[in-house]
């Protein structure tokens, strides 16, 4: 240090680190600000000269578009803001729907794909390989224009075991709607399961410390039973209804309807993303170790507990991560809707940016909300993923 | 006896299975196994025989065999079409040098290009667009391939110019294509007209090519020092990701003006291009920063205590080994490009799968045909993401990398 000082030309300014620190500090200050600064100025210009409005105040003005099959209350006339909360509604139905139809898909061929049998596994193989090298839109277009354009019109409905009735106008299925008495049954179900969580929680618990068997898992589920019979019959016999949906002039009244668009979107975005769904829960029990499975054969564990209990603790592990991004991606896909005409978030604004103009306040909103969207999910997935991971020495 | 018998067996290499035992293994190893066999075997006879009778028999091509030149190059002046046959021309003399340097997939891509352009070039139907010009140009072609290859397996031509190679064509071509506005001989082409396989190719090319440097110095950037360099990042980065990319390609395509000088105009394909690459960038930065995390410390502090600089530490010793550990993810990155560049539709873009609605939507006729275009489209978009697909694996394996996924 003492020669350093006495001899200060040893380092000239350009080669000492700290000194080119600050430089490069203020320089990439510079930069990057001056470029915002610049692209706002430009911006506001533009604004100024066109007339623009910047302001969220058209969000409480008319919208004049309607939007087909709304799934809350919208007419057009409606305020845009509420207009938006229809796409919003839209979109998280779609993603939800889809993330777990995908999921259920992905997993059964993953284990399709894993069997020992030739034929099923190449099956899965073709599936794969299909969905996952061909872009979601041609999938998509593929659904809707051409596998919903065969589809029989009203009066000639395919009729599917359920009944569900297929025909031009949407798919019709038979839905199960809570009759007057069947909300006693719901609310006891739901105390039922809660009290089951916690007394399976309790018991698992207590195994874990004392080492005796608690029958944790045959308790929980008589507890659900036993509210849940209990429930069916103070609701006086069956709680629910079936809704079958029955041909009236025109076209089917009742059941669930599932429009053309929202079918399409759905099978698309769900096939699709089971595809990649599936290669990540292949990849995750193929990198269970087979030692593994031996040993735990070897200890004494029946085909059902190596799976549940060695098996797949240590595949989650692996499959989670990869399975958030996949949950990611069928979210903001979904947007993709917007070429089929099925109403949601994105499709939304683009017709409000039409209509109302102010671009730039509809796409902040729509940013804001995918980003929401995104983080949510994943502050919530990455949660459970904590959970799971404690092995870490 | 026995002893020697055993010893025999023992001493014996296992002999390759024969087709009764495979059967016995893989379809009728169990009871569950044989059931599933044989209800499976009739249901993918019944349908490979359906789907073979409508290729064969039910469906009507003609909506997609009337256009091979829209679908290729869209609305692109037919007669300055000798440019696109220029720069594929070239590209496939590249293709036989690099066949003739290093073989493998690319012998096999090489040869199937070849004998497809082969098969047209001598297909005995007569078609307007199949002239004999059409049937001499696609000859030429083959022949400045097999050219290609000899160049490339005899002479020693450095890897670093084959490399060199396939960047100056491109950008010659894209040159070429877009012309010089008042130029007598290269009149300009707005690229309105362009369009088809044309224009895919060079939204997947541009973005695949301007993204991964972008990607790099995003996630050098995210990894930074510097407080506002890794702030900005960071927040690029992540927005980039939380929103689809069409929300993406729609704010290049209306609201990017307004950010920039009122005089400014940019062209609507390459507002489509920069909205393909800054979406790719934000992803392939996050997989790049992965493999920068992979490179362990001693890596670095070796290479400090060797007296290497910062940049020479970075481009010769972090760089490499980050690339090579995440590599998988990179080119899976790029096949997803590939395929997102369909959504360049939504914009008004008249891309490959642009092309095939246009022209389902041109005719009442052609609307009948819709399922052998859209077919059509799939298989053409499957066939070259596979390719890509195989050829990562390839290159994987050749690497030595394990690939999780």
């Amino acid at each position: 240090m003492a020669s350093q000082k006495t001899d200060t030309t040893a380092i000239p300014f350009y080669r000492d680190e700290r000194i080119l620190k600050i430089i490069a500090q203020i320089v990439s200050t510079v930069v990057i600000f001056g470029f915002l600064i610049w692209t706002v100025t430009n911006f506001l210009k533009a604004a100024d000269a066109r007339n623009m409005e910047l302001s969220f105040g058209f969000l409480k003005e008319a919208a004049g578009f309607p939007i087909s099959n709304p799934p809350i209350e919208y007419e057009a006339g409606m305020t845009y803001g509420r207009a938006f909360v229809v796409g919003l509604v839209n979109t998280l139905m779609i993603s939800g729907v889809g993330v777990v139809a995908a999921t259920i898909i992905g997993t059964l061929v993953a284990l399709a794909r894993l069997s020992s049998n030739w034929l099923l596994s190449r099956m899965a193989l073709v599936f794969i390989e299909f969905h996952r090298n061909i872009p979601l839109l041609v999938l998509l277009f593929i659904w809707y224009f051409v596998v919903f354009s065969f589809v029989p019109p009203v009066k000639e409905s395919l009729v599917w075991p359920g009944p569900i009735f297929i025909n031009k106008r949407g798919v019709y299925l038979t839905w199960p709607r809570l009759t007057e008495t069947g909300s006693t049954f719901v609310i006891l179900s739901i105390i039922g399961i809660i009290a089951a969580v916690i007394v399976f929680i309790i018991l698992r618990r207590r195994r874990k410390y004392t080492g005796k068997n608690t029958y944790y898992m045959p308790i929980s589920i008589v507890l659900v039973l036993i509210f849940c019979v209990s429930g069916w019959f103070l609701s006086g016999g069956s709680p629910f209804q079936l809704d079958i949906p029955f041909l009236k002039g025109f076209n089917y009244q009742g059941g669930l309807r599932l429009t053309p668009e929202f079918s399409g979107m759905f099978l698309s975005l769900s096939l699709y993303t089971a595809a990649f769904i599936a290669e990540v829960v292949r990849g995750g029990i193929q990198a269970v170790n087979k030692g593994q499975i031996e040993a735990a054969r070897a200890v004494g564990l029946n085909q059902l507990q190596v799976l549940s209990l060695v098996v797949m603790p240590q595949a989650l592990r692996i499959i989670i991560p990869p399975m958030i991004s996949q949950y990611l991606n069928l979210t903001k896909n979904s947007s993709l809707a917007l070429a089929i005409g099925f109403q949601e978030v994105f499709a939304v604004g683009k017709i409000t940016i039409n209509q109302a103009g102010r671009a730039v306040p509809v796409f902040g909103l729509i940013m804001i909300t995918y980003l929401s969207l995104s983080l949510l999910t994943s502050f919530i997935l990455n949660i459970y993923n904590r959970r799971i991971q404690f092995v870490v020495r | 006896m026995a002893i020697k018998e055993m010893e025999q067996d023992f001493i014996r290499p296992p002999q390759p299975p024969g087709p009764v035992k495979w059967i016995k293994d893989n379809l009728f190893s169990g009871f569950m196994n044989s059931i599933l066999t044989v209800l499976l075997f009739p249901v993918i006879i019944y349908l490979l025989y359906q789907i073979f009778k409508w290729v064969l028999v039910g469906a009507n091509w003609q909506a997609v065999s009337q256009f091979p030149m829209l679908f290729a190059v869209g609305q692109y002046p037919r007669d300055q079409i000798w440019r696109v046959g220029f720069i594929f021309s070239g590209l496939m003399f590249m293709l036989g040098i690099s066949w003739g340097r290093w073989g493998g997939l690319l012998k096999s891509i090489s040869l199937a290009a070849g004998s497809f352009l082969l098969l047209l070039a001598v297909l005995p139907v007569q078609h307007p667009q199949l002239d004999l010009t059409m049937r001499i140009y696609l000859g030429s072609t083959i022949l400045l391939t097999l050219v290609g290859f000899l160049i490339g397996n005899k002479t020693r031509l450095k890897n670093t110019i084959i490399i060199a190679g396939w960047f100056v064509i491109p950008i010659i071509g894209i040159v070429l294509l877009a012309g010089f506005s008042g130029s007598e001989w290269l009149p300009a082409v707005q690229t309105t007209l362009w369009g088809g396989l044309l224009v895919t190719f060079l939204l997947a090319a541009g973005g695949i090519v301007l993204s991964f440097p972008l990607g790099v110095a995003l996630a050098f950037g995210r990894r930074s020092d510097l407080p506002v360099v890794s702030g900005f990042s960071t927040v690029f980065i992540e927005v980039i990701r939380g929103v689809p990319l069409v929300t993406i390609l729609f704010m290049f395509s209306i609201i990017l003006a307004l950010f920039l000088p009122v005089e400014s105009r940019i062209d609507r394909l390459v507002r489509a291009l920069m909205a393909v690459t800054v979406f790719s960038a934000a992803y392939s930065a996050e997989n790049v920063r992965g493999g920068l995390q992979s490179v362990p410390l001693g890596q670095v502090e070796a290479a400090k205590a060797l007296g290497m600089g910062n940049l020479k530490i970075t481009v010769f010793i972090v760089l490499p080994q980050a690339l090579r550990a995440v590599l998988p993810a990179i080119v899976g990155q790029f096949i997803s490009l590939f395929k997102d560049t369909t959504l360049v539709v939504i914009i008004g873009i008249n891309d490959f799968l642009g092309i095939g609605r246009s022209i389902i939507n041109s005719d009442p006729e052609f609307v009948q045909m819709r399922t052998e275009v859209y077919i059509f489209m799939a298989v053409v978009y499957w066939i070259f993401s596979y390719l890509m697909s195989l050829a990562s694996r390839r290159i994987e394996s050749a690497m030595g990398i394990e690939s999780n996924l």
